[in-house]
């Protein structure tokens, strides 16, 4: 309408610097620097931080947890919640290895087994989300249960051993010297990073998220684009179980158990609301970094895996804490 | 023959029967007012009109040919446009991907990927919108809960008038607003009139609607109770469809002074 008078302060350098690093690598800058500083305080607690071989190592654990991320950036930024991508990665591992070994069946029908399985749980989530109208935080709390359960009643409660090579190459190939799962995430990083930030898929997500009204008025038909967000994030914690399993050379039941708190904790870390409306899968990988130095550093500091689990807890609190009072502080100003 | 013609329009929701055979229409560069009480049933037949709603029974044509069956986002694209009261922006979202959303233009990244959707584009266009709209923001690459009120609302028209509407519905577009800038949406009104654009415009002030509509249509109880032409009516006789009759000296004597 007619103009309005707008004092506009010029940001400060921070402020500028906070908004480049969103517009142009679309990661918060915050999470960099912890990153970065995290690196600098790892390298002089230990001698062994600093090599090729353990950040090859950080990267090869951070490879699971980094796919479950990129997940639960997708659902997330949509406004929904997936509890479940822990449970799914467990079952489709076992449903991977139940099919390579058990049944003998080749490799490939191995992998589309787990990723299958994966999504299946991921579309009976949507569906249930948007069609029965049963809140995501249930829905995906019962799949947790459903989908454990499953994996250990498909493998009687016992781990699968014996993979055939070819999946076993997955987890513990080295093409170029580069393990296997880190190529695999780093291609799942550029095409979902694409997807979401550069396609009409990915803005439809995050506007659902942002004001799922605004986004049906606009023609965008959001329960259909709901259960595609579950589905995707089922498939892609099938993705993380397969190379789970592959790396551990087994189909075990109890494979990632609360991974969700680590995946979803990535993911708010890397500029997620959690609330839905924002969210980047270069953050949600930056994020997935942070907790494998995180745990990476403890381990080389020979800190007992009990309290790794509670450092999780507070980094998620914390990061969570720190968006909140950011945005409480952007309201008052 | 009208434009937009909606006829026989019913819809309830269980036992609720909102709207019982309602009718209304608009021409090209016309302005209809669409007044009536709280519960009417206004909201309802204009989400009806965009599709967000489906009527149980009767008909809606644009140039004589029915739309019943399409879906919002194509109704849109047949240049059926809203402005929602609430004006249904999404606020993290910066200025240019609420104008373009659900119509997004797209190229190739590379020459080679497909889907990648045009930012540059987008943003240009908005920024031309906004301006054309003679509206002052400091900067389109914001998440548009940053702006304020009068400056979100320019957004939503903007929106609205980005893709060459023939019918824009406006929900109470002046309940929200300070007085300069109700002037400046009644302007834009008569503007959207001169470019033959029809205009529906749902409001519960009548010395607005009075001042900038050709005809009236008021609801009551669901029903078209009057369809009036503002050159040939008064307050008391909008007041008195709306109210039904009863009282209406009073009401009339309170609008009028209102």
């Amino acid at each position: 309408m007619s103009p309005q008078p707008n004092a506009v302060t010029k940001p400060g350098l921070w402020r500028r610097a906070q908004i480049k690093s969103e517009e142009r690598l679309h990661v918060r800058l915050e999470s960099l620097l912890v990153l970065i500083g995290l690196g600098v305080i790892m390298s002089f607690l230990s001698p062994y931080f600093l090599s090729v071989s353990n950040f090859l190592n950080i990267l090869l654990a951070t490879s699971t947890i980094g796919v479950l991320a990129i997940a639960a950036t997708f659902v997330l930024g949509s406004g929904g919640l997936d509890l479940s991508l822990g449970s799914v990665m467990g079952l489709s591992g076992v449903a991977g290895a139940f099919v390579a070994v058990n049944l003998g069946l080749p490799s490939a029908l191995g992998v589309a087994a787990g990723i299958g399985a994966g999504a299946a749980a991921g579309y009976i989530n949507g569906k249930l989300v948007t069609r029965a109208f049963v809140p995501a935080f249930i829905v995906t709390l019962g799949m947790m249960g459903l989908a454990r359960g499953l994996a250990l009643v498909i493998s009687d409660g016992r781990v699968i051993y014996g993979l055939p090579s070819a999946l076993l190459y997955l987890g513990q190939g080295r093409p170029f010297g580069i393990p296997m799962p880190v190529i695999i995430f780093f291609t799942v990083v550029l095409i979902t990073h694409y997807i979401l930030a550069f396609t009409r898929f990915g803005r439809y997500t995050l506007a659902i998220g942002d004001n799922e009204n605004a986004a049906r008025t606009a023609g965008i038909d959001v329960a259909t684009h709901r259960v595609i967000l579950y589905t995707l994030s089922g498939g892609l914690a099938g993705l993380a179980g397969m190379l789970f399993m592959a790396r551990i050379n087994s189909g075990d039941p109890t494979a990632g158990i609360s991974y969700e708190l680590t995946a979803i904790t990535a993911a708010i870390i890397g500029g997620t609301n959690l609330f839905g409306g924002r969210g980047s899968i270069l953050g949600a990988v930056i994020g997935a970094l942070i907790m494998g130095v995180l745990q990476n550093g403890l381990n080389l500091l020979a800190v007992q895996s009990y309290y790794q689990i509670m450092a999780i807890g507070a980094v998620l609190i914390f990061a969570v804490f720190i968006d909140q009072y950011q945005i409480r502080k952007a309201a008052d100003t | 023959m009208s434009l937009l013609v909606l006829s026989n329009i019913s819809k309830s929701f269980g036992p609720v029967n909102v709207l019982h055979h309602a009718n209304m229409s608009v021409d090209a560069g016309e302005v209809v007012g669409l007044v009536g009480d709280n519960g009417a049933g206004k909201s309802t037949l204009m989400k009806i009109i965009t599709g967000i709603y489906k009527a149980d029974a009767g008909d809606i044509t644009l140039d004589g040919q029915s739309i019943l069956h399409l879906d919002p986002g194509e109704r849109r694209a047949m240049g059926i446009e809203m402005i929602y009261q609430d004006l249904a922006l999404a606020k993290q979202q910066d200025v240019a991907s609420n104008i373009f959303l659900g119509r997004e233009p797209v190229k190739s990244f590379l020459g080679i990927i497909p889907g990648m959707v045009d930012k540059r584009t987008m943003d240009r266009k908005a920024q031309e919108m906004i301006d054309r709209l003679g509206a002052n923001l400091p900067a389109i690459n914001r998440p548009v809960g940053t702006f304020s009120g009068g400056q979100q609302q320019t957004i939503a028209i903007a929106r609205a008038l980005t893709f060459d509407p023939r019918v824009v519905i406006m929900d109470e577009p002046t309940a929200a607003l300070a007085v300069r800038e109700v002037q400046s949406v009644l302007d834009l009104i008569r503007q959207l009139k001169k470019q033959g654009i029809a205009v529906i415009l749902i409001s519960h002030r009548l010395n607005d609607v009075l001042s900038v509509t050709d005809r009236i249509v008021v609801l009551r109880h669901g029903r078209t109770e009057a369809n009036l032409t503002t050159s040939q009516t008064t307050m008391t006789k909008v007041v008195s469809a709306i109210v039904g009759g009863d009282d209406m000296e009073a009401a009339a004597a309170h609008e009028s002074a209102g």
